[in-house]
């Protein structure tokens, strides 16, 4: 007889699991790692390079081909014209070279040392166009017949063929993007604002979420229409309350400066969003605004599977409301409002949209994830931008080890 | 703290402090429906206030009668210029002395309800407490209702104006019905001229192939971590929620970088690639968390009938999971349906516009702003319906994977 033992490593049904689990896994692998890990990948590169907003269109050889002369009768003499030029200023493209078909029944009376003709067509080796490069290849001939039945006219485009040195991929490598970044005091004051934006955007979040999930935290009637009402911030377009925000808050024509004029609150009317402290302020607490809903909602589901025991055996002792708010449901709620912060503290640190559409990042209210865009495209410094999307990731990077850390497994994450 | 605890100081404090919140609310209520200026004043609302509040915890007279006394009362100190509401030299009679019999019935009854216990004299902590909590309780609703719905109400009476009336009276929303269709001219102008409709159907068919393309990868995926065993699962939904945090600011500039090499810059194909993997992260979380609730023997009879993992997936986990479907669903939509940043840098060529970056073009200085607000309600409408009509689906999907911004 046999004693049976238990099967040691993997057998073939796990494997065959196993398997069956990473076909499942595969295309979205695959898409994850075409958009989001190459794209950081290449991030990491650029940051290197340096690369600006006009490099994204490498330079091509253009050319425009035409017949001059008037070619009526047989034997008339016209001039077949190649204009040549390199699109960038001051790119090389090296190895550049002409073919087009040449017409039939045109008879080639000179030609151009670089070009020659042979069978129906015409090839021209021009070797390398400097920057700027600008020239034209003449070639006379003589009309025959057969040209002229064919209307007088060249046959297709030319095609054009070049390599350039394209500077996403050859070897030249700068830290220059990473000075420009950390140049000066301009950084320290984008982090600072950064940081305020996103420590206060998110502790007033919880708040106001704390707040409202009180309010709510009973059952009467219209509780679910408020409920639904109070996430509209939240689901509405961003583009849409963000444009309602600056409209608002206009200060020539905004309702709200109408308003506190009206209530004696001020006498001219404020510029909420082109000022240096008013606007972060106010950019702040458009984020509140948006985001106190989430945090709201998140914080009324867990208050509602408290155990309501604890509640009554706290009101048989005879505790005070604010009591057994401070004792009894914030210990309660703590999990919760830790996971919360981790995470909108994360969010809040990667906002573009909103302060883009607020302010476009003017008035001192520049942060680190409009700053991407700022070098990139309003400096057309590409490469700059991308240093900060890498300063950004690693500042990721730091958050997510905390939040992996402490953030508690059990609340849902 | 125990000096306030006497009825006849608690009493008027808040009724003095309530009748603020009243006053400007009403003020503002009243300023915004009518145009006309009404202004709160806070020393009058103090002591008229705090007379009402002294008033009421003696809890003499019912409700309804203290609340047609006191609204007579404040309309007859508003024709003597006394009232917690000012108004100004233009305001109509008939609008002033609504808002000042509105806001003595109304502060009458409320005062009374908020001291409901609160008699005279000495007030146990908790009878104090209480009737501070119900003052809090009133004035977050009113706060949060009105900052919630401010900026809607703004949004949705400019785009119904004209450019004339907007710089004549900026507070002025009350709307001229006797204009008949014509109150809708922007809507009108934006649809023909602006092409919205198209922008719209682009909008909404980019939001449904990315909802379908997101549950096509993220179903598999999220079954395979929920239920398979194999060799780095839990490395595989650490990452998934590691992939999720990564800013989409980050991943824009490659991806335009990319894309205009390729040359998918300025076609809907680019878009719809890129959308669904922006979402399969938060779908493949959100997904997985429900599977992993499904009863497991269910699945496992299946497999014990004969059914392969993938029909069990197909006839028994897909149909058990239909509500967290359409959660998700509405979820992703709504993320789709919002994008803008993508949008916004890809998208040059207005026939290939979205709704968030045909609104985007529509923010210049040439254009009047009634036309971006009616841009910005023809974009907000149908989320809202949509969430308004399904919020059950939409309150569990927010709930479950929002930790997305």
């Amino acid at each position: 007889m046999t004693t049976s033992t238990p099967p040691v490593g993997t057998g073939a049904l796990s494997r065959r699991e196993a398997r069956l689990a990473w076909g499942l896994l595969l295309p979205t692998v695959l898409a994850v790692s075409l958009v989001v890990i190459l794209p950081l990948l290449a991030i990491f590169w650029i940051s290197f390079k340096p690369v600006g907003l006009a490099d994204l269109r490498p330079p091509t050889p253009i050319v425009r081909a035409d017949i001059r002369g008037d070619a009526e009768a047989v034997g008339d003499e016209v001039t077949v014209r190649y204009r040549l030029r390199n699109s960038s200023q001051d790119q090389v493209i090296s190895g550049v070279t002409l073919t087009q078909d040449w017409p039939e029944g045109l008879e080639p009376i000179g030609i151009d040392e670089r070009c020659n003709i042979s069978g129906a067509r015409i090839f021209c080796d021009l070797g390398d166009l400097e920057g700027g490069f600008r020239d034209q290849i003449r070639i006379p001939a003589r009309a025959g017949q057969a040209f002229l039945d064919a209307g007088g006219r060249l046959a297709g485009d030319p095609v054009m063929t070049g390599t350039v040195d394209n500077i996403l991929t050859n070897a030249d490598f700068t830290l220059e993007n990473f000075a420009r970044v950390f140049d000066g005091n301009e950084f320290w004051g984008v982090l600072g604002v950064t940081l305020f934006y996103t420590v206060f955007g998110t502790v007033g979040a919880l708040v106001f979420g704390l707040f409202a999930s009180l309010l709510l935290n009973k059952s009467f009637r219209g509780q679910g229409i408020l409920r639904g009402l109070y996430l509209f911030p939240y689901v509405a377009p961003v583009i849409a309350v963000a444009f309602a925000w600056v409209l608002l808050f206009d200060p020539f024509s905004g309702s709200a400066n109408a308003l506190l004029v009206q209530m004696g609150v001020t006498d001219s009317s404020i510029d909420f969003f082109g000022q240096k402290p008013l606007a972060l302020i106010m950019v702040t607490v458009f984020e509140i605004w948006r985001y106190f809903p989430l945090s709201f909602l998140f914080i009324l589901a867990r208050m509602q599977s408290i155990d309501s025991d604890m509640y009554e055996a706290a009101d048989m002792d005879g505790a005070s409301p604010f009591q057994v708010f401070w004792a009894l449901s914030l210990p309660q709620l703590l999990g919760i409002l830790s996971v919360l912060f981790l995470l909108r503290f994360i969010w809040t640190f990667n906002k573009f949209d909103d302060i883009f559409l607020l302010t476009g990042g003017n008035a001192g209210t520049r942060t680190l994830t409009v700053n991407v865009y700022e070098q990139a495209f309003a400096v057309s410094n590409i490469g700059a931008g991308a240093a900060v999307a890498v300063i950004i990731f690693c500042c990721l990077l730091i958050f997510s080890f905390f939040f992996f850390r402490y953030g508690n497994q059990e609340d849902g994450l | 703290m125990n000096m306030l605890r006497y009825g006849y100081i608690t009493g008027p404090l808040l009724g003095a402090l309530w009748m603020v919140v009243l006053a400007t609310t009403i003020a503002v209520a009243m300023s915004f429906a009518t145009g006309d200026p009404f202004r709160p004043v806070i020393w009058l609302s103090l002591l008229w206030g705090g007379i009402v509040g002294f008033g009421a915890v003696q809890h003499q007279v019912e409700r309804p009668l203290a609340a047609a006394l006191v609204a007579a009362g404040t309309a007859v100190l508003g024709l003597a210029g006394l009232a917690p509401i000012a108004i100004g030299e233009t305001t109509s009679v008939i609008g002033s002395v609504f808002a000042w019999g509105v806001l003595g019935a109304i502060a009458a009854w409320t005062t009374l309800s908020i001291l409901e216990e609160c008699l005279p004299g000495a007030l146990t902590r908790h009878e104090f407490e209480e009737a501070v909590i119900r003052f809090m309780t009133g004035f977050g609703y009113i706060f949060f209702t009105a900052i919630v719905l401010i900026p809607f109400y703004v949004m949705v009476m400019t785009s119904l104006k004209n450019q004339a009336e907007l710089i004549k009276n900026p507070l002025d929303f009350s709307i001229d019905l006797s204009k008949g269709t014509d109150l809708f001219r922007s809507y009108f102008e934006l649809f023909l001229d602006f092409n919205f409709g198209s922008y719209l159907w682009t909008s909404f068919y980019i939001s449904i192939l990315t909802v379908l393309i997101t549950l096509l990868f993220a179903i598999p995926g999220a079954y395979a971590v929920a239920r398979l065993r194999f060799q780095g699962r839990a490395a595989f939904s650490r990452s998934i929620l590691l992939i999720y945090m990564v800013p989409m600011i980050v991943l824009a500039l490659p991806i335009y970088i990319a894309f205009s090499m390729l040359g998918l810059r300025n076609s809907v194909i680019g878009i719809v690639m890129i959308y669904p993997v922006t979402t399969i992260p938060v779908a493949l979380y959100m997904l997985q968390g429900y599977f992993r609730g499904l009863p497991a023997e269910v699945e496992e009879a299946g497999l014990m009938d004969g059914l392969s993992r993938l029909a069990v997936i197909w006839k028994i986990t897909l149909p058990l999971s239909l509500p967290a479907m359409a959660s998700v669903s509405l979820y992703v939509f709504m993320i789709a349906w919002n994008e803008f940043l993508l949008a916004f840098m890809l998208l040059d060529d207005p026939s290939k516009f979205t709704l968030t970056r045909g609104i985007a073009s529509l923010n210049s200085s040439e254009i009047p702003r009634q036309h971006l607000m009616a841009g910005s309600v023809i974009a907000t409408v149908p989320i809202m319906a949509l969430f308004l009509g399904l919020e059950r689906f939409m309150t569990k999907g927010l709930t479950a994977g929002s930790v997305k911004g």
